[in-house]
C-alpha cells in the first residue's frame, strides 16, 4: 500500500455535447459519458499501459488526472491527496512531479522557441531562482541523457525529424524529475524504425530514473512489450486490469479477446491461420 | 498474362531545391487476382510509386519508366484516355476515405452515379447493384443504409463505403494506400478480411500498400520494401519473413513488438546498409 | 560542456525572411516604399520653397507660371494660391504615412492583446468581448469620425483617435481566431501541464506565434487607414491648413482640373497610388513567407 503513489477511484468525466438527433431550433445537450467511473492504482516505478479503441476516453482520464480536463466526480489520490481537490497553488506544485510526453512530436512543441528554451521551460516555472547558467547545464545534460548532441540547443523544432522531436519532448518532459510521466500515445505518430528507438529510451530511462509510467496506446503489441501491467478501457469503462502476461495470454473480457485477436503478427503461417479461424467465427454467427 | 507490369518505374519532383527523386527504378509484376504489399516507412517514395503508376502526380512530378497494364502500356498516358482506367480497370481507395466521398450527397446518389454513368445502368438496377455491393463489403442493413449521407458513417463503415465504390466497376486492380491507419484494430482486421474475401471472390488483384509489416504478412503473396525511394527486398512474402535477405527488412521485422512473444529490449533498425551505397 | 560550438538555429523568422527576398513583386514594393519614406524626409532640405509660402509671382496664373518647373524652384508645380507643390506634397505623404502606421499600429497592439485575451480565456469573457467588437462594428465609423471632427474640430489628434478606434476592430477578430486554433495545439497543452501561468503562456507560447499573422494584417491595414483618411481630408474635414494630406491634395488637384493644371493632381496622386500598391505587395509577400502551409 505504501508504494502505491497514486490511486484513481471512481473517475468519472462527463462533457456536454450538441444532441444532433434531438433537432429543435436551439440545439438539446447530452451528457457524453468519456470516462465513467474508472479506478486503478499506480505503485512508484510501475509502468501501467492503458489501451483502448479511438474514444475509449484513454486520453481524456489522463488529462482529467493532472487537470487539464475538469472530472465530473472522483478522486485522484496522489501521495495521499487528492488532487482534483488542490488549490491551483498546490496542484502547481505537485506538476512539477508528473509531467506529460504527448502524441504528435512536432505538435507539441513550440515552433517559434529553440529546443533549449523548450526543455528549459519546466525549469523556468518550478524553479524561479535558478541562474541561466545552471539552468544551460541541466538542459546539456538532459538532451545528452536522451541521447542528443548537446549543441543542438539552439535549434528549433522544425530542423529535427520527429524521432527528435519526441526526444525533446521527453528531455522536457524528465527535466524537473518527476515521479510520474504521462504518455499519451507516444510513439503511435513515429515510424517503426524510430518506434523502437523511442520505446527502448522510455524503459531505459525509467529503469535509471525508477519513474512511474503511464503508458497509453492503441497499440496492444506495444503497450505489452513497455508495461508490467495493463489496463483496458472501453467506452469510458475499465473492462479488464490486470498484469500485462495475464491481460495478453489469458484475457477475461470478450472485448479484451477480440482486441488481442485483431492485432496482426507478422509471421505468415500465424497471421494465415488466425485469419482463418475469424472467417469460422463469422460463418457460425452468421448461422 | 500479369496485371501489371512494372519496370524501371521512376518518380522525380521539380523543388526550388532541385530535383528530388522520390521513386527509383522500381520494378514488380502483379498476376491477376494476386496480391502485392508495397511496404515502407514515411518518405520511402511508397505511395508516390501508386501515384506514379495511376498518372496521380501533382505538377511538378514526372513519372519515367514503363507500367503496362494487360499488356498495354499505361504510363503517361493522356488524361482522358487514363481517365477510362482510373474508372474500369484499376481503382484506388486511400488511407481518408472522406478524400473520395462527397460529403454533400446521400451514398445512394454516390454509388448509382458510378454505375449510370460507366455501366449506363438503369436507376433501379444501379439501386440494387450498390446494395449488393454494400453487402459484399458487409455494411449490415446495406438496404436502408445507402440512402444516408457519408457523415453519418463511422470511419470503418466509410471505408467499406469506398471499397464499395471503387469495386463497382469490377476493376482487375486494386490499388489501397494505407487503408487502415486511420483505423482501430478490430476495425482494421475487419476491413482486411473484407479486402481479402472480395478479392478471393472477385478475382481482382490488390496492390497494398503500407507502413505495417504485420498487415502483410496474412494477406500478401508477394512483398516489396522500400526505403528512400529504392527497392530493398522483392521476394514472397513467406520467404521474406523467414528469411529476410536485406538487413533492412530484417531491421523492420525485429523493431515491431509482438504480441506472441517478449523481448527485453526492440533492436532498432541500423542504416549501417546505406554506408557504400551510391548516394 | 559550454566549450564545444554550438549550432546556430534556423528558426522560422529567418527561413520566412529568405523566402520574402525571393519575391520579387514584395521586394519592389518595400524599395519603393523606402525611396517614397526617404524622399519624404531628406525632401525637404532640398525644397525652395516652403508648404506655407505664397509665390505672389505665380499666385493668380497657375496654368501657366506655376507649372513644374527648376528654373523658380517649383519642382511639380505650385496649387492655385501659388504654394510650393512639392513641399506640400512631401509634408502631405508624412501626414498621411503617420497616419497609416499609427492606426495600423493601435491596431497592433490593441486588438492582439483584445483578441487573444478573448480567445484564450474563452467561455462567457470570449462571448461579451466579443459581442462588443460586434456592436462597434455594427455603428457606421466613418459617420462617428465625420462627426467628431464636425463637433470637436478638424485635428490631427481627433483623426487618430477615431481611426484609432476603428482599426482595431477587425484585427481583434483575426486574432481571436487564431488563438483559438493555437490554444489546442499541443505545445499550449505541455505548458498548461507543466503549471506555466496563463499570462505567460499567453505571452510565450500564443503571441510569437500571432505575430505572422498580424504583421501580414498589419501591413495590409496601412494602406487601408491611408485611404480612410484620405477619403476623409478628400471631403474636406482631414487635417487643417497649412498641413496637408494626399487625401486634401488630390481633392485640391481634382477640384482645379479644369483650369489645365493636371500636375496638381498626378503629383499627389502618384505617390498615393504607389505606396498602396507597395504595401500590398509586401503584405502579400509577407503572407507567401510566413504562410503556415510551409511549416
Amino acid at each position: 500500500m505504501n508504494d502505491t503513489i497514486l490511486s484513481v477511484r471512481n473517475m468519472k468525466v462527463y462533457f456536454d455535447v450538441r444532441d444532433d438527433a434531438a433537432g429543435g431550433i436551439f440545439p438539446k445537450t447530452k451528457k457524453l459519458k468519456a470516462v465513467d467511473g474508472v479506478s486503478f492504482d499506480l505503485k512508484a516505478g510501475e509502468t501501467l499501459g492503458i489501451v483502448g479503441e479511438s474514444g475509449c476516453g484513454k486520453s481524456t482520464l489522463a488529462r482529467a488526472i493532472i487537470r487539464l480536463v475538469t472530472a465530473t466526480a472522483g478522486e485522484a489520490i496522489w501521495m495521499g491527496r487528492d488532487l482534483l481537490k488542490l488549490s491551483n497553488a498546490d496542484m502547481l506544485a505537485v506538476r512539477k512531479d508528473i509531467q506529460m510526453i504527448f502524441q504528435d512530436p512536432l505538435a507539441s512543441l513550440n515552433p517559434r522557441m529553440t529546443c533549449g528554451e523548450i526543455i528549459a521551460e519546466p525549469l523556468k516555472t518550478h524553479f524561479k531562482g535558478m541562474k541561466k547558467a545552471e539552468r544551460r547545464e541541466k538542459v546539456c545534460a538532459m538532451l545528452e541523457k536522451v541521447g542528443m548532441d548537446p549543441a543542438v540547443i539552439n535549434r528549433y523544432p522544425h530542423e529535427f525529424s520527429g524521432g527528435q522531436c519526441q526526444r525533446i519532448g521527453i528531455a522536457r518532459a524528465l527535466i524537473t524529475n518527476p515521479k510520474l510521466i504521462i504518455c499519451d500515445e507516444p510513439v503511435s505518430a513515429l515510424d517503426v524504425s524510430v518506434q523502437a528507438q523511442v520505446v527502448n529510451l522510455l524503459m531505459q530511462l525509467q529503469a535509471d530514473l525508477g519513474i512511474s509510467l503511464l503508458f497509453i496506446a492503441h497499440d496492444l503489441s506495444v503497450v505489452k512489450h513497455i508495461s508490467q501491467r495493463i489496463m483496458v478501457l472501453y467506452f469510458g469503462n475499465v473492462v479488464e486490469i490486470g498484469s500485462a502476461d495475464q491481460v495478453i495470454n489469458h484475457p477475461a473480457h470478450t472485448y479484451t479477446k477480440k482486441l488481442i485477436s485483431s492485432v496482426p503478427i507478422p509471421d505468415p503461417a500465424i497471421e494465415i491461420e488466425r485469419r482463418k479461424i475469424r472467417r469460422q467465427k463469422r460463418a457460425a454467427a452468421l448461422g | 498474362m500479369d496485371i501489371l507490369d512494372v519496370k524501371n518505374l521512376s518518380v522525380t519532383f521539380d523543388t526550388p531545391d532541385g530535383d528530388v527523386h522520390a521513386v527509383r527504378d522500381v520494378s514488380f509484376r502483379l498476376g491477376a487476382g494476386k496480391t502485392l504489399a508495397i511496404v515502407g516507412e514515411s518518405g520511402s517514395g511508397k505511395s508516390q510509386t501508386a501515384f506514379g503508376i495511376l498518372g496521380l502526380l501533382p505538377k511538378n512530378g514526372h513519372a519515367s519508366g514503363s507500367v503496362r497494364y494487360m499488356g498495354e502500356e499505361i504510363l503517361n498516358l493522356p488524361e482522358a484516355e487514363m481517365n477510362k482506367y482510373r474508372a474500369n480497370k484499376i481503382a484506388m481507395i486511400f488511407q481518408d476515405p472522406m478524400t473520395s466521398l462527397n460529403p454533400y450527397m446521400r451514398i445512394s446518389k454516390q454509388l448509382t452515379e458510378v454505375l449510370v454513368y460507366h455501366k449506363g445502368m438503369g436507376k433501379r438496377e444501379a439501386l440494387r447493384e450498390s446494395i449488393r455491393m454494400l453487402e459484399a463489403v458487409r455494411i449490415p442493413d446495406a438496404a436502408s443504409r445507402v440512402h444516408m449521407y457519408p457523415h453519418e458513417f463511422s470511419g470503418g463503415m466509410r471505408q467499406r463505403v469506398m471499397i464499395a465504390m471503387s469495386l463497382l466497376c469490377g476493376p482487375k486492380l486494386l490499388i489501397a494506400d494505407e487503408p487502415t491507419t486511420a483505423l482501430d484494430v478490430t476495425v482494421q482486421a475487419e476491413i482486411i478480411d473484407v479486402l481479402i474475401d472480395l478479392q478471393e471472390d472477385l478475382g481482382m488483384a490488390i496492390i497494398l500498400i503500407t507502413h505495417d509489416m504485420a498487415i502483410v504478412a496474412g494477406t500478401c503473396e508477394d512483398t516489396l520494401v522500400m526505403f528512400g525511394g529504392n527497392v530493398m527486398e522483392y521476394r514472397p512474402t513467406i520467404d521474406l519473413f523467414e528469411t529476410p535477405q536485406h538487413p533492412y527488412t530484417k531491421g523492420l521485422l525485429e523493431a515491431v513488438p509482438r504480441l506472441d512473444r517478449d523481448v527485453k529490449t526492440l533492436s532498432t533498425v541500423s542504416y549501417g546498409f546505406l554506408e557504400g551505397d551510391e548516394k | 560542456m559550454n566549450t564545444q560550438t554550438e549550432i546556430k538555429g534556423r528558426s522560422l523568422w529567418f527561413d520566412a525572411r529568405r523566402r520574402f527576398f525571393q519575391n520579387k513583386a514584395a521586394v519592389g514594393g518595400l524599395v519603393a516604399l523606402t525611396i517614397i519614406v526617404l524622399i519624404s524626409f531628406i525632401g525637404p532640405y532640398f525644397a525652395v520653397w516652403s508648404n506655407e509660402e505664397i509665390d505672389w509671382d505665380v499666385m493668380g496664373s497657375a496654368a501657366t507660371l506655376g507649372m513644374p518647373s527648376f528654373a523658380n524652384g517649383h519642382f511639380f508645380g505650385t496649387d492655385d494660391l501659388g504654394r510650393d507643390l512639392y513641399s506640400r506634397v512631401l509634408q502631405g505623404t508624412r501626414v498621411s504615412l503617420l497616419v497609416g502606421v499609427i492606426g495600423a499600429g493601435i491596431s497592433v497592439l490593441v486588438g492582439t492583446v483584445y483578441g487573444t485575451v478573448a480567445g484564450y480565456v474563452g467561455g462567457r469573457t470570449d462571448q461579451i468581448m466579443m459581442r462588443i467588437v460586434d456592436i462597434l462594428m455594427s455603428i457606421p465609423f466613418m459617420f462617428v469620425i465625420i462627426l467628431l471632427l464636425v463637433v470637436f474640430g478638424r485635428s490631427l489628434t481627433m483623426l487618430f483617435v477615431g481611426i484609432g478606434m476603428l482599426s482595431w476592430l477587425d484585427m481583434s477578430r483575426i486574432v481571436r481566431g487564431q488563438t483559438l486554433t493555437l490554444k489546442n495545439k499541443e505545445f499550449v497543452e505541455a505548458a498548461r501541464a507543466t503549471g506555466v501561468s496563463t499570462p505567460t503562456i499567453i505571452r510565450r507560447h500564443i503571441v510569437p506565434n500571432l505575430l505572422g499573422i498580424v504583421a501580414i494584417y498589419a501591413t495590409l491595414l496601412v494602406p487601408a487607414m491611408i485611404l480612410t483618411e484620405s477619403f476623409i481630408s478628400f471631403l474636406g474635414l482631414g487635417v487643417q491648413e497649412p498641413l496637408t494630406s494626399w487625401g486634401a491634395l488630390i481633392s485640391e488637384g481634382a477640384g482645379t482640373i479644369r483650369y489645365d493644371t493636371e500636375w496638381q493632381l498626378l503629383f499627389p496622386l502618384a505617390f498615393f497610388v504607389v505606396t498602396l500598391f507597395s504595401f500590398f505587395f509586401i503584405g502579400d509577400g509577407l503572407r507567401d513567407a510566413l504562410d503556415p502551409k510551409d511549416r
